[in-house]
């Protein structure tokens, strides 16, 4: 997938569409990280005016949950489910070929732009079609070393 | 009129193939000059059939399965989908054991309607249990679920009724139903199969805890893993908007009711109920103390009923059909069905709706026919990832909240996950351990640095079966480490982490000591 680059003015408009929700600091950090595939951390003090919260209130929710990424995505999204019913059919197996193969290791911050970024992730609720994955947000069930070859070398169409 | 094909979409189907299915079907059917309608459903639970294609003949559903997308066009050719001679071809489904050996109540309706069709929901006895309601005082709500003995699905079991009392009683100017869809325990999901495949159910439920507790808002917090069970739920509150099952008035009666969909970042402690509060709230997902009670001081420190997707998906079904009904199935003080989830090394895994009191091995070897890859079975854990791992002997423990307590497990959220030969059980715990020190939300000492310091040891265990050293200190300082977690912790994540350490430790030894032979990458 292709992310659109950082842009302040786009982001401020994310968050006034968000902000008057209860709850809001959740929403608009997903409505940012869902379109920029990240958070950059210079709009914290936006986020912190919009919201009337201090910025160590929204630096500690960014912080907290796994989802809100804090640098650019490059390229596809692989989110390898790492979970038990998923390690009972092999996924650790399959993290171990990334690594062997193709020098990918899950949840690194640094992979080089136009890679596939993997990131582990515990359970999509497929457990009894593991090894389980979400591919730029596409279910794959019964994934195999195979599989994740071809979705590697082929990243640009799937 | 057009022959209809059901196909699901739900996420399982779609992870092997059953939008490729749908967009073959369509050509297939173009090219052959066949006049078709493409139903898409949600998903029966079956997952070992996925993709389930069916079609309907004098009113019987006709089931083909698994099929994959390089299937369609020799069904085509075989004479799909009128009387067709195939392989895949299952005969009626429900007549699959699979099926027809299950009590469905909760999913009667999943994977056979449209899950946005409202008039298909109410064809299929939807909405007839919030008319009952509707008509009845609050406490008499309240009674019947109390009546028919509902206990919360979501792990710890508490009686529905009583929690629903307890708001209903709260003096307060505004009240919360929070419908908890977090379900973050690895081996299930029934709460997906509810979301993506009878979402107007879990509306009818959400909306029947508002009348009985006097909470005009409902929100539901799905966890951000469940894209495409956000996006149907969200569609589904839009349509039951626009048919007057939500808003200023349900149904005219002059009871408003709304719901609101947040979703989860993908922190597993935000399935604590007190965690989401905090979540929905925008906050950190850092457990509250008790008390207060969320029933009393909840959402905005208002009280609030928090419900599991299951508990609250019962409610329909025990408003229409009478409590006693409900009450009928079960053993015990587990009353009523339990869907379990099937999953892992399994060959036949799934969604299995029973009355309490299945034994896990009933489960196992005649609904999921033993492991997937036919190797022999070692150990299955039981109740998420703070459930316990049973080892093969354990198996005629029954299905029931008490059986498994007195087995030394939990019932959890019912997911089951097996395992074959290959597991490494020191592994298993040092992941338990790894889970609890990644998802702790930080509040109590032993959770947040106690579990990390375990990660550690364990890495010695591992390493000392290499070596051959002896590491009976390091499994003392192990046990030690559960004593405080199971002591010194707010919430079940620190408090039953020890679980599925203790369990691999006291049933599969000998992975402490020596380095196993198999491995998964043997194959
Ligand atoms: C660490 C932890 C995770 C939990 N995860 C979930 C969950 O994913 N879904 C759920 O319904 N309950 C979960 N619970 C239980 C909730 O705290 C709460 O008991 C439940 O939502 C109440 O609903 P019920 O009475 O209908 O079961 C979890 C509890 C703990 C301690
Ligand atoms: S046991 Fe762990 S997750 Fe639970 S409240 Fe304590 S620190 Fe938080
Ligand atoms: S454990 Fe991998 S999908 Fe549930």
């Amino acid at each position: 997938m292709n992310w659109p680059k950082w842009d302040a003015e786009k982001a401020i408009e994310i968050i006034n569409s968000l902000k008057s929700r209860p709850g809001a600091a959740l929403p608009v950090l997903h409505g940012l990280n869902d379109y920029f595939g990240y958070v950059d951390t210079t709009i914290i003090p936006t986020i912190a005016d919009a919201l009337n919260l201090s910025r160590a209130e929204i630096h500690g929710v960014l912080s907290f949950y796994h989802d809100f990424k804090i640098t650019p995505p490059t390229g596809l999204v692989v989110k390898l489910c790492r979970a038990e019913a998923c390690q009972a059919m092999g996924s650790e197996d399959l993290v171990a070929h990334l690594a062997a193969a193709h020098g990918m290791v899950p949840d690194q911050i640094d992979h080089v732009p136009g890679t596939v970024a993997v990131q582990s992730i515990y359970c999509l609720g497929n457990c009894a079609l593991g090894p389980s994955a979400l591919v730029d947000g596409v279910p794959v069930g019964r994934l195999s070393k195979s599989r994740l070859d071809a979705l590697i070398s082929h990243k640009d169409q799937a | 009129m057009n022959m209809r094909i059901y196909i699901p979409m739900d996420s399982a189907a779609l992870s092997v193939g059953a939008d490729q299915i749908a967009e073959a079907v369509s050509r297939e059917a173009a090219s052959a000059n066949l006049a078709i309608e493409i139903v898409r459903t949600g998903s029966r639970g079956l997952f070992y059939l996925e993709t389930l294609v069916e079609i309907e003949r004098d009113g019987v559903r006709h089931g083909f399965g698994p099929v994959t997308p390089a299937d369609v066009s020799r069904l085509f050719a075989n004479g799909f989908p009128g009387k067709c001679h195939d392989p895949l071809y299952l005969g009626p489904v429900e007549e699959i054991d699979f099926l027809k050996r299950q009590t469905r109540l909760t999913f009667a309706r999943c994977g056979i309607i449209d899950p946005l069709s409202m008039d298909d929901y109410e064809k299929h006895g939807g909405n007839i249990g919030l008319r009952q309601a509707l008509k009845q005082a609050p406490e008499m709500v309240v009674d019947a679920i109390a009546q028919s003995g509902l206990r919360g699905r979501g792990g710890a079991g508490f009686p529905t009724g009583v929690k629903w009392r307890t708001v209903l009683n709260a003096i307060a100017d505004k009240k919360y139903v929070v419908c908890n869809a977090d379900e973050g325990d690895s081996g299930t999901f029934a709460d997906r199969l509810i979301l993506e495949g009878d979402p107007f159910m879990l509306i009818e439920g959400m909306a029947i805890a508002g009348i009985a507790t006097g909470a005009r808002h409902g929100v539901i917090y799905i966890r951000s893993e469940y894209p495409h069970g956000i996006k149907i739920f969200s569609l589904a509150v839009e349509y039951a908007r626009a048919a007057g099952m939500l808003g200023p008035s349900i149904f005219g009666s002059g009871i408003p009711f709304d719901i609101d969909v947040c979703v989860g970042a993908g922190a597993y402690i935000c399935g604590e109920e007190t965690a989401m509060l905090e979540s929905i709230e925008g906050k950190r997902g850092v457990v509250r103390a008790k008390p207060p009670l969320p029933a009393l001081k909840g959402l905005f420190g208002k009280p609030t009923a928090i419900n599991n997707v299951l508990s609250l998906a019962a409610v329909p079904w025990i408003m229409a059909n009478g409590p006693k009904a409900y009450a009928d199935f079960g053993m015990g003080r587990s009353r009523g069905t339990k869907p379990i989830q099937l999953a892992g090394n399994v060959k036949r895994g799934g969604l299995i709706e029973v009355a309490f009191g299945i034994s896990l091995r009933t489960i196992i070897e005649d609904f999921g026919g033993g492991t997937f890859s036919g190797r022999p079975l070692r150990a299955v854990q039981v109740g998420g990832p703070l459930g316990a791992y049973f080892p093969e002997h354990l198996l005629d423990t029954p299905m029931d909240y008490e059986a498994l307590l007195a087995a030394g497990g939990m019932l959890g959220h019912g997911g089951i996950v097996v395992f074959d030969d290959r597991v490494d059980l020191a592994r298993q715990a040092r992941f338990a351990l790894a889970f609890c020190a990644m998802e702790s939300c930080g509040k109590c000492t032993p959770c947040r640095i106690g579990s990390t310091r375990g990660v550690e040891i364990m890495d010695r265990v591992i390493d000392a079966r290499r070596t051959g050293q002896d590491s009976s200190a390091d499994l003392t300082l192990i046990e030690d480490l559960c004593l405080v977690l199971t002591d010194a912790s707010l919430c079940a994540l620190g408090g039953l982490t020890p679980l599925p350490v203790r369990s691999a430790i006291q049933h599969f030894a000998t992975d402490f000591t020596r380095t196993p032979a198999l491995s998964y990458a043997a194959e």
